[in-house]
């Protein structure tokens, strides 16, 4: 038992006295939720707009004053002439153009169909169609009023309304996959980095020839990953909530219990990882090639796993972080309790068991 | 009860064949040193030894523990001090001997007689980073902490390459001291003047044994006549000197030429060599300052000798 807990103590030597390794673990996670928090966001804020307007009457002052007065759009100008629309595009000035058709308030009045086009820069469609459906459902929101207000007779409007996320705010979405993140990248990156150093400075030959039992070597060198793992976690969590401003809508401790058992699995593979290679950059390489990216990339953090090619869907079963990030998005917006979470937990767990083994078996209790 | 026994062991990476069947006893309580160039085995022979590598083929057994077997005893009761500075280098030099007493379940103050000497010498600098020792000191906390267990069997492999004429003293000191401890100590290194050092030597090359015997019998069983040669060109001499036709071998030794002269040359043979007519041919080679006499065979000339 001594030999273990010096052994340990001894793996928090490490990490404590190297100054990059402590920043990569503890400000990293804090910088990427921050990062990924604020600055990249699907959100578009302050985009700028122009009228078309040869109407000018009541109903298109109206939504134009509407408009102005949203956070996410800025009036630029009016455009006098069609043949503006191009120019002013291609200037780069604006992202959205708003064309009134003639007679505005009239049509709207007497007819009960007034035109409105909205047009975008469709060169980035993912901005141009969030930025369309913004104006839509600010237009959308004015006829109501019209229609409050009694001067419309008969209006239906379609009505779009966003679940748990009701602001269209990306910071629900990039939390619980900036978790899992984070987590991969300290267990299983640092796990097989630390490990692989050991190999590469020829201190685990000296360690393999005494009494120590390779499983002590292997639990004594992930304990301190776990430990900073769950600080992390606390950290990312708070700072989730507390300046993302995330709710934790389900339970706190489903949400603990559930990163414990992702934490298991990439500390899993992280070792499994380190049976692999010799050298810490073959480690590194590996972690952000084989773990990282596929967790940016295919876990649904990015890009929804529904649209991509059946292929790609049948690999993205097989990361941990997708099925994490489901789980956490359950218990931690939409705040459903364990029963909603079985199969995810189920997944988790017999990935951790297996790797655990598999990891266990290769581990090398000579230098090949 | 011998403390080492290696029989007809073989090992191959890939298509170099490192060991081709080795065999050698190390008895209890002597420093055996495992003499050879680079590449010639030892690392691999190590390994084996240390249970790190398995052979291909053969048998080998540390203080009766047969290496593949009965790893887990062996790797009780060994010390085993890799070729590279193998500690951990941002820890301190007293974390180090700490880490390795604890890994051995023993504390430092309780084997501190076995390492006292030698680890004294660093003491002062024991809140020092591993890694900011000079190279002799590095050796010094290795050696502690391989010993800090009061190991049966020592294993050194080159643990002075690198290291400066001084410190290599200290450190075969430091060995003989071991010895007398009952320590058997197994010692490889690259250096041929560290052999006569050693109760017994096997010189190894490309993963055999030429010779294993005593210093001392290695070197009387040396039969050439040897020569050392010196003159005022030493890379043209070297040159010459392999041209002359009385002339067997020829190597440089440091500052001069050691020669070897072919047995039929001899005059007790018949031949007409001399060491005049020798110096005669070389200066009207243009050599100055010409100077040759007959030297006893050290055991880099008996390495040469036989691994020719």
């Amino acid at each position: 038992m001594r030999q273990f807990l010096i052994f340990t103590q001894k793996e928090f030597f490490h990490i404590f006295r190297d100054r990059w390794t402590m920043m990569m673990l503890l400000a990293l996670p804090i910088a990427m939720i921050i990062l990924f928090g604020f600055g990249i966001t699907t959100e578009i804020k302050n985009t700028r707009f122009a009228i078309y307007d040869p109407s000018r009457d009541v109903a298109t002052q109206g939504i134009v004053n509407t408009m102005e007065k949203n956070e996410y759009f800025t009036l630029e100008g009016y455009v006098e002439n069609p043949d503006q629309i191009e120019t002013i595009f291609k200037e780069g000035k604006i992202g959205l153009l708003v064309v009134f058709s003639e007679g505005f308030y009239e049509n709207l009045v007497h007819t009960g169909d007034a035109q409105v086009q909205l047009i975008a820069d469709g060169t980035d469609p993912n901005t141009a169609s969030t930025i369309t459906n913004y104006a839509t459902n600010i237009i959308a929101g004015y006829q109501l009023e019209l229609l409050k207000i009694g001067e419309i007779p008969f209006q239906i409007t379609p009505e779009v309304k966003l679940l748990y996320n009701p602001t269209m705010k990306s910071a629900y979405n990039i939390v619980p996959g900036v978790i899992g993140m984070v987590l991969m990248l300290i267990c299983a990156m640092m796990t097989s980095v630390s490990m692989a150093k050991e190999k590469e400075l020829g201190t685990m030959e000296v360690i393999l020839v005494s009494p120590m039992p390779p499983i002590l070597i292997v639990i004594s060198k992930v304990i301190p990953y776990f430990v900073i793992s769950i600080v992390n976690l606390m950290n990312v969590l708070a700072l989730a909530v507390f300046v993302l401003e995330v709710p934790i809508v389900g339970n706190f401790f489903l949400l603990v219990f559930v990163s414990l058992l992702f934490i298991f699995v990439a500390l899993a593979l992280g070792l499994l990882i380190s049976t692999m290679v010799e050298t810490q950059l073959v480690a590194l390489l590996l972690s952000v090639v084989g773990l990282l990216m596929p967790v940016i990339m295919l876990s649904g953090l990015m890009f929804p796993i529904e649209n991509m090619p059946i292929i790609l869907q049948y690999v993205a079963q097989l990361i941990p972080a997708k099925w994490y990030i489901t789980a956490m998005r359950d218990v931690m917006i939409k705040g459903l309790g364990f029963t909603s979470i079985i199969k995810e937990v189920a997944v988790l767990s017999i990935m951790a068991l297996v790797l655990i083994t598999i990891s266990l078996k290769k581990f090398k209790i000579r230098l090949e | 009860m011998k403390a080492v026994i290696v029989q007809e062991l073989e090992r191959s990476y890939d298509k170099v064949e490192a060991l081709k069947g080795i065999s050698f006893e190390v008895d209890q309580g002597e420093i055996f040193g495992i003499i050879g160039p680079d590449g010639a085995g030892k690392t691999t022979l190590f390994r084996i030894l240390t249970t790190l590598l398995l052979a291909d083929s053969g048998f080998a057994s540390v203080d009766g523990n047969e290496v593949v077997k009965d790893y887990k005893s062996i790797r009780k009761k060994i010390g085993y001090m890799p070729g590279r500075f193998s500690l951990y280098q941002d820890l301190t030099v007293e974390e180090n001997l700490k880490i390795f007493a604890s890994i051995f379940k023993t504390t430092i103050e309780e084997n501190y007689h076995l390492i006292k000497d030698i680890y004294q010498q660093i003491e002062p600098f024991k809140k020092r980073k591993a890694g900011a020792l000079s190279g002799g000191m590095k050796q010094k906390l290795a050696l502690s902490c391989a010993l800090i267990h009061k190991p049966v069997v020592l294993f050194l492999d080159e643990p002075t390459t690198g290291v400066d004429p001084v410190s290599r003293k200290e450190f075969w000191d430091m060995l003989d001291k071991l010895k007398h401890q009952g320590i058997t100590i197994l010692v490889s290194t690259p250096y041929m003047d560290e052999a006569s050092l050693c109760n017994r030597i096997g010189l190894i090359q490309d993963g055999n044994f030429l010779k294993i015997d005593t210093p001392e019998n290695i070197i009387n069983q040396y039969e050439n006549v040897l020569l050392a040669a010196q003159s005022n060109q030493m890379s043209k001499l070297l040159k010459d000197l392999r041209t002359e036709e009385d002339i067997n071998t020829c190597f440089a030794f440091g500052d001069s030429h050691h020669i070897t002269i072919k047995k039929e040359s001899l005059a007790e043979n018949g031949g007409n060599f001399s060491i005049d007519k020798l110096t005669m041919d070389l200066s009207n080679k243009g050599h100055k300052d010409i100077h040759i006499e007959p030297i006893k065979a050290g055991i880099e000339d008996c390495f040469m000798e036989l691994a020719k």
